[in-house]
């Protein structure tokens, strides 16, 4: 009886906290605008393998005209393969985004990480780590892109490690400043003296506090992931077989499309990227607005 | 009520001392410089001293959350172990009330969680609702259920401070360190709080020890009142004594700027620089800013020694005060 | 009684005496906007000050006091909005225009805030922030300006040696001090002093009090006070205000009130501050159980009703005025109403 008491006492009061949040999302008319934007982005990168096959991919299958502009057949026209360049869009987006979110993944886990050991232990450790941290910020993104992509060979693994490797500092630092003003507030001392220890203090109470801000400087390092993305890709240390926007970029501009003014093949993968870039940057900001604790006063 | 027995302390200080390692171009701080202090089984004893004084540290020394730089704590007569494990397991008995109670509760945290750390972090689950909802009782939220799920910005601040109060009896300790338990409360709820200490000192025997600036609270609760100026205890003993006969200036002095009933109340103003552990003076600590001092003759300073001679560290439970200007027959007239 | 008629007035005889007043306060209310709801913090407050009165202002954390006190001279800028009138040496201050209002603050009324550190600005000298606002409102030249600077912060403790180190360098005392100076800058009639010693020791807190108390006596300024601390009040004030959910609850000679309450509210915060010595609150400390009432939840009848231990059947619907209760004195409790039996 006591324990069923206590969920049930519990419970609607988190999911009260959810709707809430819920509510106050929906409030903020351009965080919503974004987070449609990237549901519409997701569902379709899941749902192309059910409309699109090798034979609209693949360059020696595809039997449409070269360089077409937009028509009735190809809405957006073809690339200089002959394929439709809707379908490379759409195709290029799975690609695209697995790369932005498994970097940010990356990013946020291990930078959040370092930036909360440094921020709890202070001292030799948080020193340590933190000049470690300060190396890592002089650390160039595009040479070091090339160095990997002569290792690891092209393709997304080498650029997914370069974009993670060059942006984690940002979060470590990030966290670990915010991990110092948790760790200053009596609840942490209060923890203590109960018989925490530190991963208990770390875990259990700094993370739940921190979390706001490392939701919040995800949906930012997305939206920077995926154009670190297009960048290294248009670079040529894309793998030429994948389908991605920096990729199509590339083959855009390398491939003859600038000069023979087939702006149809340029500007969607330019225009898809600052869509979803948007649409991430804008999601952020609006459930940083909604995390901060200040806005219920207001 | 439970018998006062001030024989076996519950805890006890030796000669402690706690010195911060110097930074930002000042000396070391000797925060706590030789204190001698005991609090008895089913006692509560009042720690009082302005801000710097050293009683906030002295009160995390006693709970282990400092670690002296000399000297002992003892629980129930055994030095503390601070390894890991034994610090743990320490924590059981002594538990912390910290001043402001908003700040002390996590804020993702509900009632219930915050009430159930404690038992949590030491595997104490067997019947961990219970415990919580028995805790919220004791502490005088009732009906305990009401309040499980509600966090803390949903709660007033005596609300808020009763959770924190609930989550240390939740360990069901044998002692209570309050570190200015009811300064950030309002005035009606500071009342209440205070009577609850009380009542848990008569319904479960414990032991506190209650920092504060207010020598008001002590009069409301404590047993034995102890006053601490610089980093050492100037004058101690029961709180009829120090309250109503104080011998140190010191004491006399933060009495007297307690707005009384009286029409002609004329406080005593200390003046001089505010206390400072990185510049302790030598002598008595307290003779820059005391006024007998001040109105002294160079006769009678020469013969005090207050700028010249250390004073001995009190004993801990004896009714004395540290002043070199008090002689065994001062004390009788005074 | 005429009283009777008009919403929380303190005393007939008062009215008179308006026209003499430094300030007449005449059914101030501020309310806040809040999630869409209009929340009223004050709800109806009147009082009149002579020049060279100390009026203190007590009351628990929410109970408006210093929302009131900020209103007086529309500090809380557009978050909220102020009704009522207060006539300042007879010029209403919620009606004035802005800049009328600015050269009020400075040279009429000015306000000392609780937090000196953030109140101060930490990249000036102090010398310069007290210098400021005396060239812009007396016109005098800087020279003459800096001499009246260092005058001032010589009254208020502060030697001439230290005009020009930063606030950080100040103790927070000292920094309260200060604060004061600032505020008698411009030579103003009346200082509003929000909560001046609540982050300060005891010892500190003495001897700021006793630097206000000789400012007013030797200048004749009259002093509105706001503490949750009754007893300070007691000594520095001449009459004293208990606030509680927005209202006046109790209004009089300090000593009186706080010697014989006549409002259950304002028994039980004197009783909150035991008396050393006194028996009564040996190892017996007094409180009063549940909270005060949110600004939003406030309804009929007296706010104090749910926890008052002397309430009856009307105190929850009646409408509740300051009622006289003797020489100089009022209450908005119903055992003091005439017809209730009460005192007067």
């Amino acid at each position: 009886m006591t324990a069923a008491q206590t969920t049930v006492a519990a419970l609607p009061t988190r999911f009260a906290g959810a709707r809430r949040f819920a509510r106050a999302f929906r409030g903020r008319p351009s965080g919503v605008a974004g987070l449609v934007i990237l549901v519409a982005f997701s569902l379709l990168a899941l749902a192309a393998p059910l409309f699109i096959g090798d034979d609209e991919l693949d360059v020696t299958k595809v039997d449409g005209p070269l360089l077409a502009p937009p028509s009735a057949h190809y809405p957006l026209g073809t690339d200089q393969s002959g394929r439709s360049v809707l379908l490379l869009l759409i195709w290029g987006s799975r690609e695209s985004l697995r790369i932005g979110v498994i970097a940010t993944v990356l990013t946020v886990v291990f930078g959040s990480a370092v930036g909360i050991i440094a921020g709890h232990y202070g001292g030799f450790v948080g020193r340590i780590l933190m000049q470690v941290t300060d190396w890592f910020i002089a650390l160039p993104s595009l040479p070091l892109a090339i160095s990997l992509a002569a290792v690891l060979g092209q393709g997304s693994m080498s650029i997914t490690i370069a974009i993670a490797v060059t942006s984690w500092t940002a979060t470590a630092r990030l966290v670990r400043a915010q991990t110092l003003a948790v760790e200053a507030r009596p609840f942490v001392e209060r923890a203590r003296v109960l018989g925490a220890g530190d991963r208990q203090i770390m875990v259990k109470q700094v993370l739940p506090n921190v979390m706001p801000l490392i939701l919040v400087s995800s949906t930012l390092t997305v939206a920077g992931s995926l154009l670190s993305e297009a960048t290294l890709t248009f670079l040529g240390l894309g793998n030429p077989a994948d389908v991605t926007w920096g990729e199509m970029l590339h083959e855009a501009f390398f491939g003859g499309a600038f000069t023979a003014g087939a702006w149809w093949f340029l500007l969607p993968p330019g225009l898809a990227i600052l869509a979803v870039v948007l649409a991430f940057t804008l999601t952020g900001r609006a459930v940083e607005y909604v995390l901060d604790p200040r806005m219920e006063k207001k | 009520m439970t018998d006062i027995d001030t024989r076996t302390p519950a805890l006890e200080v030796r000669d402690l001392s706690v010195v911060y390692p110097a930074s930002g171009g000042r000396g070391p701080a000797r925060a706590v410089d030789g204190v001698n202090l005991s609090v008895g089984q089913g006692e509560i004893v009042a720690l009082i001293g302005e801000s710097g004084c050293g009683k906030s540290t002295l009160a995390r020394a006693l709970v282990g959350l400092v670690k002296p730089t000399g000297g002992q704590v003892l629980y129930q007569d055994t030095p503390l172990d601070y390894s890991a494990i034994a610090l743990k397991q320490y924590r059981r008995h002594t538990q912390l009330v910290l001043q402001d109670p908003g700040g002390a509760l996590n804020p993702k945290q509900n009632v219930y969680d915050a009430v159930a750390l404690g038992p949590r972090l030491h595997g104490l689950t067997d019947r961990l609702p219970e415990t919580v909802r028995n805790a919220l009782a004791q502490a005088g939220l009732r009906p305990p259920e009401d309040f499980f799920g509600r966090y803390p910005h949903e709660l007033s601040g005596g609300q808020q401070q009763r959770v924190v109060i609930a989550g240390a009896l939740a360990l069901n300790p044998s002692v209570i360190v309050a570190d200015e338990p009811v300064a950030s409360l309002d005035a009606s709820v500071r009342g209440e709080i205070l009577k609850l200490m009380l009542r848990l000192r008569d319904d479960l025997g414990l032991s506190a020890l209650v920092v504060s600036h207010d020598l008001g609270l002590a009069w409301n609760i404590a047993d034995r009142v102890a006053v601490m100026y610089l980093g050492r205890i100037v004058e101690q003993g029961t709180v009829e004594e120090v309250l109503l006969r104080p011998q140190h200036p010191y004491t006399q002095a933060l009495l007297s700027v307690i707005p009384s009933g009286a029409e002609d109340w004329r406080p005593t103003l200390l003046t001089g620089e505010p206390p400072d552990p990185t510049a302790i003076p030598a002598g008595c600590r307290f003779h820059p800013r005391c006024g007998r001092w001040a109105a002294a003759s160079a006769d009678e300073r020469a013969a005090s020694g207050c700028d010249r001679r250390e004073l001995p560290v009190l004993a801990p439970d004896a009714s004395a005060a540290a002043c070199h200007l008090l002689s065994p027959t001062a004390l009788e007239t005074a | 009684m005429t009283t009777d008629t008009v919403k929380n007035e303190p005393l007939a005889t008062e009215d008179a005496e308006t026209a003499s007043a430094l300030l007449d306060v005449r059914d101030l209310h501020v309310s806040y906007r809040q999630g869409g709801r209009t929340v009223p913090a004050v709800r109806g407050v009147s009082f009149s000050l002579a020049p060279g009165d100390t009026l203190g202002i007590a009351g628990e954390s929410g109970c408006g006091k210093s929302t009131m006190a900020l209103g007086l001279l529309r500090l809380h800028g557009a978050k909220a909005q102020v009704s009522g009138e207060v006539l300042f040496r007879g010029e209403d201050l919620l009606t004035t225009t802005w800049s009328r209002l600015r050269a009020v603050r400075w040279a009429g009324a000015s306000v000392v805030f609780q937090g000196a550190m953030s109140a101060l600005n930490p990249v000036r000298t102090v010398l310069e922030q007290i210098v400021e606002p005396i060239v812009l409102h007396d016109k005098v030249s800087a020279k003459e300006a800096e001499r009246r600077a260092a005058e001032l912060l010589d009254s208020v403790g502060i030697p001439s040696r230290r005009m020009r180190s930063y606030p950080h360098e100040f103790s927070g005392g000292q920094r309260q001090r200060v604060m004061i100076a600032m505020a008698l800058a411009c030579r103003p009639d009346l200082i509003i002093a929000d909560e001046p010693t609540t982050a300060l020791d005891v010892m500190v807190q003495a001897q700021i009090l006793e630097l206000l108390a000789e400012l007013v006596r030797e200048s004749r300024i009259a002093v509105i006070m706001i503490t949750h601390d009754l007893s300070l009040l007691a000594h520095t004030c001449d009459r004293l205000a208990v606030m509680y959910a927005g209202r006046i609850v109790e209004l009089g000679p300090s000593r009186q009130v706080l010697d014989s309450p006549k409002h259950p509210y304002t028994r039980a915060l004197s009783r909150a501050f035991p008396t050393i010595g006194d028996p009564a609150s040996r190892l017996a400390p007094a409180g009063l159980a549940g909270d005060p009432p949110r600004p939003s939840e406030v309804g009929d009848g007296c706010a104090f009703a749910a926890r008052c231990s002397e309430v009856t059947e009307a105190c929850r619907t009646g409408e509740m005025l300051l009622w006289p209760a003797g020489p100089g004195r009022s209450a908005a409790c119903l055992r003091v109403r005439p017809d209730h039996g009460g005192t007067s």
